[in-house]
């Protein structure tokens, strides 16, 4: 029976209207609770940030609450800083988001191969996703140390670099060395995702096209890669929101330092409000970063949704 | 003719070596922090981390001087709480979507799905502002109502791929027999999604535990979750090495346990929709 007619009433007794209504109106009183709840801790408040946005408003002066209009957008576009990480930001969406995908692209290609411990492998390789992400800053960072982390350890001892080098402390490595990490954290959800898909292409294609004698670059340029390219669509665009989000590791890593060699727009926002308790023009920034967000959304939808047809 | 098996050298090459180093990127930071960890304090700086003569030492610190018992209950107690409002509020909504066409239904799935799309940095400055009004500050209260946005989308999403799993003609029979709508959802569709329930309220209790800023911002004083007591460690104990990453693996634990004993599980319901769709 399919819904359509399971919303119907089709009793044969005398209380057809009550029930008839009733059913109407249950899955709305089902909903509701869901629904008020998140227009209340959600909705409103993102409203209340583009309000806030509109006003001067300093929280040690929290009498005042001027109405300025555009001023703090127009602040913004005059805001060097906002500009430098406006940058950083560009970079590090579009230097993290495709590594993760190829490193994850390799992890599930391999984890899909039969070997005999793949099933310690598969439950091991999402453990950095599990794990808080000050904790992950904290041992990257220790890992980062100047004197005494592994990192330069390790490349010293291959002759890679010459002496130690301050990863975090430098601001022309400081940005790479935050991309590495956060590298490190999401590639397995890109690898969960796409061995997912690549589980889902039947068998009997591959056997189909060896028979016809495809390479195997051939296979996987013609077999694979079609088969997981609406995961993979997927996977980046939550990847894209997620990585926005991720800017808690950057600040427990610098703080956005050394000088603003690891600003990010988010970052940005807060720290405006923390320390400097600007929450007009934090909330300006924010909204401004979501908008920015929201079109590259858009834009990769339109594009990702034409390639994949 | 099937696909031809290689043989076990070249299996080894291009398979398990290269799976080799990745789990070995994967997990060596991880085991490099655990081995700092066990390391004793005087010798760390000297001779390096080492698993000989490891001692628990920095571990003991940590909940005698530093006082990690209750930053761990606190973060339980926000944990559990998310949990709770997670999970209630959106099985009445999941099963409304699993089961019911209405006008406005993919109107209001979008929304749910709509909520995880905007960052984080929007929600928190207003909900600061509101929590400082309503006196809510550095409560649990105020960070089980700020992880809740993030967990009432995704629980409702998660269960209702589960609850599309059960046929329909199982709440039918149900209603056949006598039981009403809410009757049918709560004896028989709620006990056969039960193992979906679960690892739902797991992830969700992983992502409260592991949140971090919201914690932070709306927290910290009173109500101090492990999280922010990791931080702070990192300001007040900078070269300690053997202490923070003893408070890193502490942090750490509860997480990492429950996301193995459950991944499996979990990991088919996060792909699902995304293979499917």
């Amino acid at each position: 029976m399919t819904d359509a007619t399971m919303t119907h009433a089709q009793t044969p007794d005398g209380s057809l209207p009550r029930r008839a209504l009733s059913r109407r109106v249950l899955p709305y009183a089902m909903l509701s609770p869901a629904v008020i709840v998140t227009l209340a801790i959600v909705f409103l408040p993102m409203v209340q940030t583009a309000w806030m946005s509109l006003h001067d408003y300093v929280l040690f002066r929290p009498n005042d609450f001027d109405w300025v209009g555009l001023e703090n957008f127009r602040r913004a576009l005059g805001d060097e800083v906002f500009w430098i990480s406006l940058g950083h930001t560009v970079i590090w969406m579009a230097t993290t988001i495709p590594a993760q995908l190829l490193l994850g692209l390799a992890t599930a290609m391999l984890l899909n191969q039969p070997f005999p411990w793949r099933p310690v492998a598969r439950a091991l390789i999402i453990i950095p996703w599990a794990l808080p992400s000050v904790v992950i800053a904290l041992m990257w960072v220790w890992i980062y140390d100047s004197n005494y982390g592994v990192a330069n350890e390790f490349l010293l001892r291959l002759g890679l670099i010459r002496q130690a080098v301050p990863w975090l402390a430098d601001p022309d490595t400081a940005l790479a060395a935050i991309i590495l990490t956060l590298t490190w954290q999401g590639f397995p959800f890109f690898a969960v995702m796409i061995l997912a898909g690549l589980q889902s292409i039947p068998k009997s294609y591959y056997e189909a096209a060896a028979i016809d004698g495809a390479s195997a670059w051939r296979q996987f340029w013609h077999i694979t890669l079609p088969g997981i390219s609406g995961v993979m669509m997927t996977a980046v665009l939550l990847r894209l929101i997620w990585v926005a989000n991720s800017f808690d590791v950057i600040f427990v890593m610098t703080g956005g330092g050394p000088g603003y060699a690891t600003y990010t727009l988010p970052l940005y926002a807060f720290v405006k409000a923390r320390t400097n308790l600007d929450f007009g023009y934090g909330s300006a920034i924010a909204v401004l970063f979501t908008l920015l967000l929201m079109g590259v959304v858009v834009v990769y939808l339109r594009r990702a949704g034409k390639a994949v047809q | 003719m099937a696909l031809r098996r290689p043989s076990a050298l070249r299996r080894i090459l291009t398979v398990d070596l290269p799976m080799a180093a990745i789990l070995a990127f994967t997990l060596g930071p991880y085991l490099w922090m655990f081995l700092t960890s066990v390391s004793d304090q005087d010798t760390l700086f000297t001779e390096g981390p080492s698993i000989w003569n490891a001692t628990f030492e920095n571990y003991a610190r940590l909940f005698d001087t530093v006082g990690f018992g209750s930053n761990l209950l606190d973060s339980l107690i926000v944990a559990c709480g998310t949990v709770a409002v997670g999970l209630s509020l959106s099985v009445t909504a999941a099963y409304a979507f699993s089961r019911f066409n209405f006008p406005g239904k993919r109107l209001l799935m979008l929304q749910f799905l709509l909520i995880n799309m905007f960052p984080l940095v929007l929600l928190i400055l207003p909900l600061f502002v509101l929590f400082r009004v309503l006196g809510l500050l550095d409560t649990h209260a105020a960070l089980i109502i700020a992880n809740s946005t993030v967990a009432i989308p995704f629980s409702i999403w998660m269960m209702v791929s589960y609850m599309n799993g059960i046929p329909r003609s199982l709440d039918e029979a149900a209603m056949t027999d006598g039981c009403t709508r809410l009757q049918a959802l709560f004896r028989v569709v709620l006990p056969l999604c039960l193992p979906g329930i679960i690892a739902t309220g797991i992830y969700i209790f992983i992502t409260s535990w592991n949140e971090y800023l919201y914690a932070l911002t709306l927290g910290g004083r009173n109500v101090r979750t492990i999280t922010v007591a990791v931080q702070t460690l990192i300001g007040e104990y900078e070269v300690q090495w053997g202490l923070l990453t003893a408070g890193g693996i502490v942090g750490a634990l509860p997480a990492t346990v429950l996301f193995l004993l459950v991944q499996k599980r979990l990991i088919s319901g996060l792909t699902q929709g995304a293979v499917k769709g």
